[in-house]
């Protein structure tokens, strides 16, 4: 059951430049997915609209919540700003999350691009499968690497070349020769384009997380679609609702 | 205390409803509004066929409110009959069904389509979207293009009447005069204010569609002054709808002369916005003693 609540931050800090990890107390952390998101949403009037931050890590038991998201503009400039004790504002748990029984027992790619990054580390938690791990980064700041290799080997690529493969994610790939039955990714739209394309060649699955400017997160508003190949069995039209029929789409099913 | 109010034959068990296009058909926010507390959904604009909508960026935040180019996308009149209208009738709340077109036969298909449904309270007829080239605004935005449209649904249409005024007139007095001088039964407004907003980092428009409707609460002010405005000019009844997210601003347009109110983007910003709104607007009766809500309809006046 999705809700809006005001929650408890735990902790921030800033791992790397803008990026900022904070947790959160909240019941959201109960049935939390991973590839879900939270809408949070800024006290700043001026600035209305919930920000989609996607869920990096649950636990449960703790009943909180771990986000690691970018300063991009205003909304995300007064998270930045949060400490331990103060007051957030949550809609959760939104989306639909990777589909991890597409995974189950195969050798997988898990793969995030830059800020893309902080979902894959919830997945790779959860994900009961030969897990290969390949992150792309900018440069060397890389935020989240050590968490995630907890759950697999890591195979980092930076833009800069100043550690791992100099490179993108599917340079990382071919550098170091992996393969894969199943592939499950967030990262920037060129990334994700990249993906579809190597997954249809090998013709293997990929599940790709969705990024698009969004207004309500629960499926009402239309802002976030993407176009589909086929027809949707909700819109009747050839697009679908990133907020909820997403954010994971199987890449052949979506026209990016 | 006495919340009711009476639309065109129509009773709302309050003044409280949704604005088209921010509450789907009901089905995305039952999970944070229990439905049977409004006094009408009114849907997500419907055409005689789906409609694609615009390409990606449609929405976009601007200060204190946000733009939207959806571009109506729907699912078509079927689908709709088939699958909202009866989620909706399961609800103890009426039914008001937007309606739009890109020609008069558009619109009049739908129209005698929905009235072969007595779910459906009343039609909304949309000729205001900013969004869409053809049809809509072009209704919308001429006084006598208003008149003949109003004329041809209502000779089609077995439920009354609202028609949606576009703000971005010059005169909306004269708008609301066509519209009841055509036989229109009733009135809502504003839809959304046209706009832009530009990136100056990527050096483009913020939406694809490059120009928007505005809604939020920065354009309240706008939209009470129009109600106020139409509400005098016309004995038929205003619905008073234009950044509402809270009971303050809905009492707001009662007194500038709604009848009843839309609670539109900020749904967006509070999912319970709708709920809270009926209940403090029964806390400010309680307040200030009014016994019957229509006292408060109109209520401020030179």
């Amino acid at each position: 059951m999705k809700q809006k609540h005001t929650a408890k931050v735990l902790s921030q800090r800033e791992i790397a430049p803008d990026i900022f990890d904070m947790w959160i107390e909240t019941p959201l952390a109960a049935d939390a997915k991973p590839g879900q998101f939270l809408g949070v949403y800024p006290r700043d009037k001026s600035t209305l609209l919930p920000r989609p931050i996607s869920i990096c890590e649950a636990d449960a038991a703790r009943g909180a919540l771990r986000i690691v998201y970018r300063v991009a503009g205003a909304g995300t400039r007064e998270f930045s700003g949060y400490s331990r004790g103060d007051a957030i504002s949550l809609l959760g748990n939104l989306g639909n999350g990777f589909p991890l029984e597409q995974g189950a027992g195969k050798k997988a790619f898990l793969m995030g691009g830059g800020i893309g990054v902080p979902p894959i580390l919830e997945l790779a938690r959860r994900l009961e499968a030969e897990k290969q791990i390949v992150v792309g980064y900018r440069d060397g700041n890389l935020f989240l690497k050590e968490d995630l290799e907890r759950y697999g080997r890591v195979y980092a690529a930076t833009e800069d070349g100043s550690a791992g493969t100099k490179g993108n994610v599917m340079d990382a790939i071919r550098e170091n020769g992996l393969e894969a039955e199943v592939i499950f990714a967030c990262g920037p739209m060129p990334m994700l384009r990249a993906i579809k394309a190597y997954a249809a060649e090998r013709d293997i699955p990929a599940y790709i997380s969705l990024e698009e400017h969004m207004a309500c997160g629960v499926g009402a508003c239309l802002g976030c679609v993407v176009k589909t190949k086929e027809v949707h069995h909700h819109s009747h039209v050839p697009n679908a609702r990133i907020c909820t029929d997403g954010p994971v789409f199987e890449a052949k099913e979506v026209q990016i | 205390m006495k919340t009711q109010v009476t639309i065109a034959g129509v009773t709302l068990k309050n003044p409280v409803m949704t604005a088209s296009g921010t509450f789907g058909s009901g089905m995305e926010y039952a999970e944070f509004v229990d439905l049977d507390r409004l006094g009408a959904v009114v849907t997500k604009g419907v055409a005689n066929v789906p409609w694609p909508g615009n390409p990606t960026p449609r929405v976009a935040e601007v200060y204190g409110g946000m733009l939207n180019a959806i571009g109506l996308q729907n699912p078509g009149i079927d689908v709709f009959l088939e699958r909202d209208i009866p989620f909706l009738k399961q609800r103890d709340t009426k039914v008001i069904v937007n309606v739009c077109g890109k020609t008069v036969e558009d619109y009049v298909e739908v129209v005698e389509r929905l009235g072969e449904e007595p779910a459906v309270s009343m039609l909304e007829i949309n000729v205001s979207c900013p969004n869409v080239k053809e049809g809509a605004i072009a209704f919308g935005q001429k006084a006598d293009a208003l008149f003949d449209i109003t004329r041809e649904v209502k000779r089609h249409a077995r439920q009354p009447v609202i028609m949606k005024l576009s703000p971005n007139v010059t005169d909306i007095a004269e708008m609301a005069r066509a519209a009841e001088a055509a036989g229109a039964d009733a009135l809502s407004l504003i839809n959304t204010i046209t706009g832009m907003k530009i990136d100056i980092h990527k050096r483009t428009f913020a939406l694809a569609n490059r120009t928007g409707g505005m809604s939020g609460p920065a354009i309240k002010p706008v939209a009470v002054r129009m109600v106020y405005q139409a509400a005098t000019a016309v004995q038929i009844p205003v619905i008073g709808m234009g950044g509402i997210g809270s009971a303050e601003d809905a009492i707001e347009f009662l007194l500038a002369g709604a009848t009843a109110v839309s609670v539109g983007a900020m749904n967006f910003v509070n999912p319970y916005t709708c709920t809270e709104v009926v209940e403090g607007i029964e806390r400010y009766m309680e307040q200030y003693h009014v016994e019957d809500v229509t006292d408060l309809i109109g209520a401020v006046r030179d």
